[in-house]
């Protein structure tokens, strides 16, 4: 079973920035969003750029986009397993 | 010794020192060293929580206060949960026998990461030491059960914080474990070993890593919590802050019901390697054992509700969490099906692991029966915290991965020691166990549905025939134990050389030396059979 | 060829990696406990939570976002420098990544200072008076923060541990699995505190 890695591929510091622009765009867009009162909405849109950025985050500076396709899998199976944990949760609290 | 020796192409592994003295044990990242050292550690510790036990069932044995205060019974249940939970059932089998034989049984020289191994070691005897030290120090033993509810065990003035820490720093050793068990299966399975020809050890550790890895955390923060809440009223399960006890339970539970499959998921791998050399006869169903395996890691997932059936749920999740843990009991049913299948019409040899592993399924059954009776929301309710709750963890976690335990023990003895047991004196032992196990464990059924509450020191006049009965059966069980555990180590040191494969079995540590040299093959194996194939 | 294959025998870099990210599952499920926690008393309290958060100063949580981010991006580019064989460049950007992390501590140093003044802390009188929910709140917030912090911590050692294999050619542009695995801890800790900031300080 050849271990060995075979890895030359070398993300370019311009990739880096560029996310790290849009990253801290979707930060200002998220407190800009919350001084208004958009309801229920205000933590949704929050919490939905928040989202964005870990998917950004985990896909180019955590290389999730050019590894072992396995390794994306498992982190999406695993925070699909602590959603459902959530969700079940709430089957108790939200019918009491 | 001698007649083994000149057949040898290396030294055993025990005669490959890099250090001496005791630092040949306690510095080596020899996977098969860690795992005997996990073994004589588990192996105190099950002492002292038997002995624990033997005292309460002595305790017991009359109502009123018979050998001890209500403050000291409620102290040694409490320890007797942590010690069995925490250092025997759940690293019992991973840390034991996955240790030494999952590398052996893919064909590697060692887990993938030896150094992270012999940590999880110390961890283990680190969080052993801070748990047991909650005895001897501050308010007095923890009296709050092991699973430590909320709000008690943050107003009880007993000495909690180095049982909760002490629990949180074993966590750690059981999630490196199968941090380590997961890297290994993946990465370092012999030329030609794919997934479906890896034996069913292996496929039951790897179901069980996973569910060390994911689940254990939970409980980490659950006992963090925990810690705060005593130390800086920090609110979460105090009611009087806005917290919720119940939270607490939820939490605890997410973790402790995969916990059981921990437990349970090896025990299962023991016994699929075991019927098939002892029938002399492929394994019935791979493929459904290996199916069966995933779904319960999975589905158990989603059923800890059903500790907390009478705390004050929705009745919405009391649904969800019953039609769930009925769904879980299907595969171990399938498991069972495909267990008797083996045997059947197989060339039955009758050993002591084949002892050990048909009663397996025996007390296995029942505790499984009767979990559908607790999982039934209205059965539930009459039977909670009841002895019907005792005698059905003790058949499923004691006749589970006690049997299992034993089973493996004596299975893998000849290869591990190089020497063969006295087999009279085994299977006298395992009879005295299995009748004092029954005598133990049967009456507490009747005695919880008859109203006897657990964790209780005294009890009604009425339940004193069933509780005298159990106490014998203690006394018997325990006796029985006593033969197997001398026969054992007695052998250890002066039995008869073991040849390489005294069972005819068929996976690859039956193919190494007895014991095993230090790199474990000579040669990377190169498979091209599947794991259980008899003529 | 030889010498290289059997140099390279015992190493398993994506074995190595799979291993850091199997940790970094735990830690999500570490965090997941408390996220549970916050999510069932937000949704018992959502008012008390939201006036509680008016108590947070937006200015550094969002200063402390920002650095967060720009140290993952210095740790991911320290990666690209070290395989380009840019040694200065590399510690520069490790040192830098480092360096940030130090600040983020520091800002939370003075930010539980001030609740600290204001009375604001855990079983203090101030909190249980403000009700149920704000001692929640708070609850959460400083044992949630707190932890965040140990990891930054323990990130800041994983680094330097790396720092200095890198300076004694340990870690090289052909043998940087150990780097990966620190940036990999390092963006885990940044994700936490994604999802952190909006919780306690943007839910006003």
């Amino acid at each position: 079973m050849s271990k060995n890695e075979e890895k030359t591929h070398i993300i370019p510091y311009r990739t880096f920035l560029l996310v790290l622009l849009v990253l801290l765009t979707f930060t200002f867009i998220s407190i800009g969003v919350t001084s208004y009162n958009l309801g229920p909405f205000t933590v949704l849109t929050a919490l939905l750029l928040a989202t964005l950025k870990t998917i950004l985050i985990l896909t180019y500076f955590m290389h999730l986009k050019f590894d072992v396709k396995m390794f994306g899998i498992l982190v999406a199976a695993v925070l699909a397993l602590i959603a459902v944990v959530i969700f079940i949760t709430f089957l108790d609290y939200l019918f009491r | 010794m001698s007649s083994q020796e000149h057949t040898r192409k290396e030294p055993s592994f025990y005669e490959v020192k890099k250090h001496k003295g005791i630092f040949a044990w306690i510095l080596s990242t020899d996977h098969k060293r860690i795992g005997l050292m996990y073994l004589y550690l588990i192996m105190t510790f099950f002492l002292i929580g038997a002995v624990l036990g033997l005292l309460m069932k002595l305790e017991l044995i009359a109502p009123g206060k018979t050998i001890m205060e209500a403050q000291t019974y409620n102290g040694f249940f409490t320890l007797h949960g942590i010690i069995m939970i925490f250092l025997i059932v759940i690293p019992g089998l991973p840390a034991v026998f996955g240790n030494f034989f999952l590398p052996i049984m893919i064909g590697a020289k060692d887990v993938a990461f030896p150094r992270l191994n012999l940590l999880s070691w110390y961890i283990y005897l680190l969080g052993a030491i801070i748990a047991i030290t909650s005895q001897f120090s501050g308010g007095g033993p923890p009296d709050t059960g092991w699973t430590f509810y909320a709000p008690y065990s943050f107003k009880t003035s007993t000495n909690m914080l180095p049982a909760v820490l002490g629990a949180f720093t074993l966590g750690f050793s059981s999630i490196l474990t199968g941090l380590n068990f997961i890297v290994t299966i993946h990465r370092m399975r012999s030329p030609g070993m794919t997934w479906m020809k890896m034996p069913l050890f292996p496929w039951a550790l790897y179901g069980t890593a996973w569910i060390q890895l994911l689940a254990t955390p939970v409980v980490g923060i659950t006992l963090l919590m925990t810690v705060g809440e005593r130390l800086f009223h920090i609110g979460f399960f105090d009611p009087a802050l806005g917290g919720d006890p119940i939270l607490y339970q939820h939490l605890f539970w997410i973790y402790s019901h995969p916990a059981v499959y921990i437990m349970i998921l090896p025990a299962m791998g023991v016994i699929s390697e075991i019927l098939p050399t002892f029938a002399q006869k492929t394994i019935y169903g791979y493929k459904a054992i290996v199916i069966s395996t995933i779904a319960i890691a999975f589905v158990g997932y989603f059923v800890w509700g059903h500790h907390m059936f009478t705390s004050g749920m929705s009745g919405t999740a009391l649904y969800v969490f019953s039609i769930l843990t009925f769904l879980v009991a299907i595969p171990s049913g399938v498991k069972v099906f495909n267990w008797i299948s083996t045997i059947y019409k197989g060339s039955i040899d009758l050993r002591t692991p084949f002892y050990w592993a048909v009663s397996f399924i025996f007390v296995f059954m029942i505790g499984g029966l009767t979990g559908l009776v607790l999982g039934s929301l209205a059965t539930n309710v009459h039977v909670h915290d009841t002895h019907f709750v005792v005698a059905h963890f003790h058949f499923i976690v004691f006749g589970g991965v006690g049997f299992a335990f034993f089973a493996a023990i004596h299975y893998w003895f000849p290869k591990i020691y190089g020497r063969m047991y006295d087999e009279t004196w085994a299977n006298m032992g395992w009879l005295i166990f299995f009748i004092g196990f029954l005598t133990l464990y049967l009456p507490m059924f009747y005695l919880g549905i008859a109203g006897m509450p657990r964790r209780y020191f005294d009890y009604l006049p009425e339940f004193h025939g069933g509780n005298i009965i159990s106490s014998l059966g203690a006394i018997v069980m325990i006796s029985g134990l006593v033969i197997i555990l001398f026969n054992l180590f007695r052998s250890a040191r002066i039995g008869p050389p073991a040849e390489k494969d005294p069972w005819k079995g068929r996976t690859l540590e039956w193919t190494v030396d007895s014991p095993p040299s230090l790199e474990n093959f000579k040669e990377e194996p190169e498979i091209t059979k599947g794991p259980y194939e008899y003529q | 060829m030889s010498q290289q294959v059997h140099t390279d025998e015992h190493r398993d870099d994506i074995g190595s990696r799979f291993g850091m990210w199997l940790f970094i599952f735990t830690e999500l499920l570490l965090f997941a406990g408390l996220f549970i926690t916050y999510s069932v008393f937000r949704y018992k309290n959502w008012q008390a939570f939201h006036l509680a958060a008016e108590e947070l100063d937006v200015f550094i949580g969002a200063l402390n976002t920002v650095i967060l981010l720009a140290s993952s991006a210095t740790i991911a580019m320290s990666i690209t420098a070290l395989q380009q064989k840019r040694k200065k460049l590399t510690l520069t950007l490790m040192g830098t990544t480092m360096l940030v992390g130090l600040v983020f501590l520091v800002n939370k140093y003075f930010e539980w200072s001030l609740k600290f003044e204001h009375g604001l802390y855990p079983g203090s009188e101030t909190l249980v008076e403000f009700g149920k929910g704000e001692v929640l709140f708070f609850g959460l917030y400083f044992f949630m923060t707190g932890l965040h912090a140990l990891h930054i911590i323990a990130g800041l050692g994983f680094i330097s541990f790396v720092f200095y294999y890198v300076i004694k050619n340990k870690v090289t542009h052909d043998n940087f699995v150990l780097l990966e695995n620190a940036g990999l801890y390092w963006h885990l800790v940044d994700i936490i505190w994604v999802f952190l900031f909006p919780l306690f300080y943007l839910i006003t």
